[in-house]
């Protein structure tokens, strides 16, 4: 019998910390004002918020009796999936110059999303 | 032998985790499950070789755990810290950044895991590699301190990551 109390209230902790995050997301996501900055609120406080709700998720199957490890398999596809799908957002942001440029890279001659064909790049090459 | 084995396990490692994932979609471990997750596991790797040819090879498993491990108390660090900024900081204070990081990693795998961690950790995105891939860039949400953030980068990441695909 305590052992569903105790499960009760960590399910109910889980969710509470988890919905808390993802409103500070989506607050992030509507406050700041340039695309980059914007793209930083979701990408990680999601990540944590949603963790935290398939956590719950996870106790509530055990105190149930039923276990379930589908939420495992959730939570390592978000991680492997959430840098892409960033990743992809700020190279379109750089693309489209909606957002301050970055200063050209200490080693190399440009950034990849910079060197297509209709910018001048810095090596021009003798014709 | 061992090029039987190499022909029909190029990603051993690859071969686990496939079995793995299977019989946790599954949400049930019996005998006929874990079989056919392994026939998958050794199916997939072995039509997808041709693609994949310069895997890397020699990965310390262990030091690969500890990186986990330290990622993932990251994320749980930068997530507070990140709200905090988010609830806390008015937009005219914030000071985000462009930080460009030179690699010293080659192999395209370790920088792929190196740009994943990044995103994933203290307010900072990896947003482009430079057109020879020798430099990451990265954008800060909101620092004094730039080259700071960039020692840290090399010295808690990428050196652990050098020591884990050598």
């Amino acid at each position: 019998m305590t052992g569903d109390v105790i499960g009760l209230y960590a399910t109910a902790l889980c969710l509470l910390i988890g919905s808390g995050f993802v409103i500070v997301g989506v607050i992030g996501l509507l406050k700041f004002n340039d695309p980059m900055t914007r793209l930083h609120a979701p990408t990680k406080v999601g990540t944590v918020g949603i963790g935290m709700l398939l956590l719950a998720s996870m106790i509530h199957s055990f105190t149930l009796g039923q276990t379930s490890l589908h939420e495992l398999l959730i939570m390592a596809f978000l991680f492997v999936t959430a840098p892409v799908s960033a990743n992809f957002i700020a190279k379109v942001n750089i693309h489209r110059r909606a957002c301050d440029m970055p200063p050209p890279p200490s080693v190399d001659d440009t950034w990849s999303t910079l060197d297509t064909p209709d910018t001048e790049p810095a090596h021009t090459h003798a014709p | 032998m061992m090029r039987l084995y190499n022909w029909l396990l190029p990603h051993p490692l690859l071969t686990l985790l496939l079995a793995l994932v299977w019989i946790l979609l599954q949400n049930q471990v019996s005998a006929g499950m874990v079989v056919f997750g392994l026939i998958l596991g050794i199916i997939i790797p072995r039509g997808t070789a041709i693609w994949w040819p310069d895997a890397p090879t020699g990965l310390r498993m262990g030091k690969l755990v500890r990186y986990m491990v330290i990622v993932l108390w990251d994320i749980m660090v930068a997530n507070i810290q990140v709200a905090w900024i988010v609830l806390t900081v008015p937009n005219s204070k914030l000071k985000p950044a462009w930080i460009d990081i030179p690699l010293d990693l080659r192999l395209p795998e370790a920088i792929t895991v190196l740009a994943g961690t990044i995103t994933l950790t203290p307010g900072t995105v990896s947003a482009d590699l430079s057109d020879e891939g020798h430099c990451l860039l990265v954008h800060v949400l909101h620092t004094d301190d730039p080259d700071a953030i960039r020692d840290e980068i090399k010295t808690r990441y990428e050196a652990r990551l050098m020591e884990i695909f050598t």
